[in-house]
């Protein structure tokens, strides 16, 4: 199966997930440049970290008007898998994709480190390889992914279960302490109501090898395989 | 045409940047100011036949790229070139 990796200008986290889709996984993996209009029969599209458009006026709010995203979203409502993985996410949530929006940290330092993060759903393409429960560990590198929503809109997605991952402590437990960023609910990803469009602020595709620090992320890729292939 | 749209975080968004500013100001003895929320300030000059014209097209601008509906409002205003004179501003918010 083929993965595609949305490149936008300023994009630096599209190689990591080139690497870990191809190299990793073993799957194949095209870099799709925003101005492209065709998505090359990808049966995945990932939106990968990076600072698109210098995160001028806010985090994704240019390039959600590239003009790849006309197809993406297309590919999104036919009921494709999509992952926004960091600024990848904040493009999603800009482009209306996905519900909320990314604040800045509510220390307003960039985070650069490792955190853990909870499974809490796993009917995704996703997390479907995945255990409810199961402690991730993941690296974070943001400014602005302290995540926020209006209260009905947070209600209304825990509601239909589309929290899917929650900074956590190493044994699972959901604390201010262990909440790097201040995001409501200490959210740390979500996904769509269809569930096929998945945002996160952590990068599983820098941890999908032990050498790296932690090889937690790749369940999070292989999921998508393991989706698609049954 | 000028127009002019601010974009400010919603009252229910907490601030972090404002925050920091008005400890500062605290600290360097402003110890009346109350409260700080930082917002952004476009100037947009436009082509339009009427002042109606271009606030309506500055709103749908404001509205699409310029704020985030979800965390923030935004407020346009028209320099009308009669009306500047006499220091009068139409506005229109959102």
């Amino acid at each position: 199966m083929k993965f595609a990796i949305v490149e936008f200008p300023g994009s630096n986290c599209d190689h990591d997930a080139y690497y870990a889709a191809k190299h990793v996984l073993g799957q194949q993996a095209e870099f799709i440049w925003h101005k492209d209009t065709d998505l090359h029969g990808a049966d995945v599209v990932v939106l990968p970290g990076g600072f698109s458009y210098g995160d001028y006026l806010r985090t994704g709010a240019i390039a959600r008007f590239s003009p790849i995203m006309t197809r993406v979203r297309e590919f999104a409502d036919a009921g494709g898998p999509v992952i926004g993985i960091c600024n990848g996410f904040q493009v999603l949530l800009e482009a209306g994709l996905l519900e909320g929006a990314l604040l800045s940290n509510r220390r307003l330092k960039f985070l650069c480190q490792h955190v853990h993060v909870r499974v809490e759903q796993t009917d995704t393409p996703f997390t479907c390889g995945a255990a409810v429960g199961q402690v991730l560990k993941l690296p974070i590198a943001h400014g602005e992914g302290n995540y926020y929503a209006a209260p009905e809109t947070v209600a209304a997605i825990e509601a239909n279960r589309q929290v899917l991952f929650r900074y956590c402590a190493a044994d699972g437990a959901v604390s201010d302490a262990a909440n790097p960023n201040g995001s409501l609910a200490a959210i740390a990803g979500v996904c769509n109501a269809a569930r096929n469009v998945v945002g996160l602020m952590p990068h599983p595709e820098r941890a999908c090898e032990s050498v790296l620090g932690s090889a937690d992320g790749r369940v999070v890729l292989e999921s998508a395989v393991a989706a698609l292939t049954v | 045409m000028k127009t002019k749209v601010f974009v400010t975080l919603k009252p229910s968004v907490f601030d972090p940047q404002g925050k920091t500013i008005v400890d500062a100001l605290r600290s360097m003895g402003y110890t009346a100011v109350q409260d700080v929320r930082q917002g952004k300030y476009f100037e947009l000059d436009v082509e339009a036949g009427s002042t109606d014209e271009a606030r309506s097209m500055v709103a749908e601008v404001a509205e699409k790229l310029l704020a985030n509906p979800v965390i923030e409002s935004y407020r346009v205003e028209v320099d009308d070139e009669r009306s500047q004179e006499s220091g009068v501003r139409r506005q229109e918010t959102a």
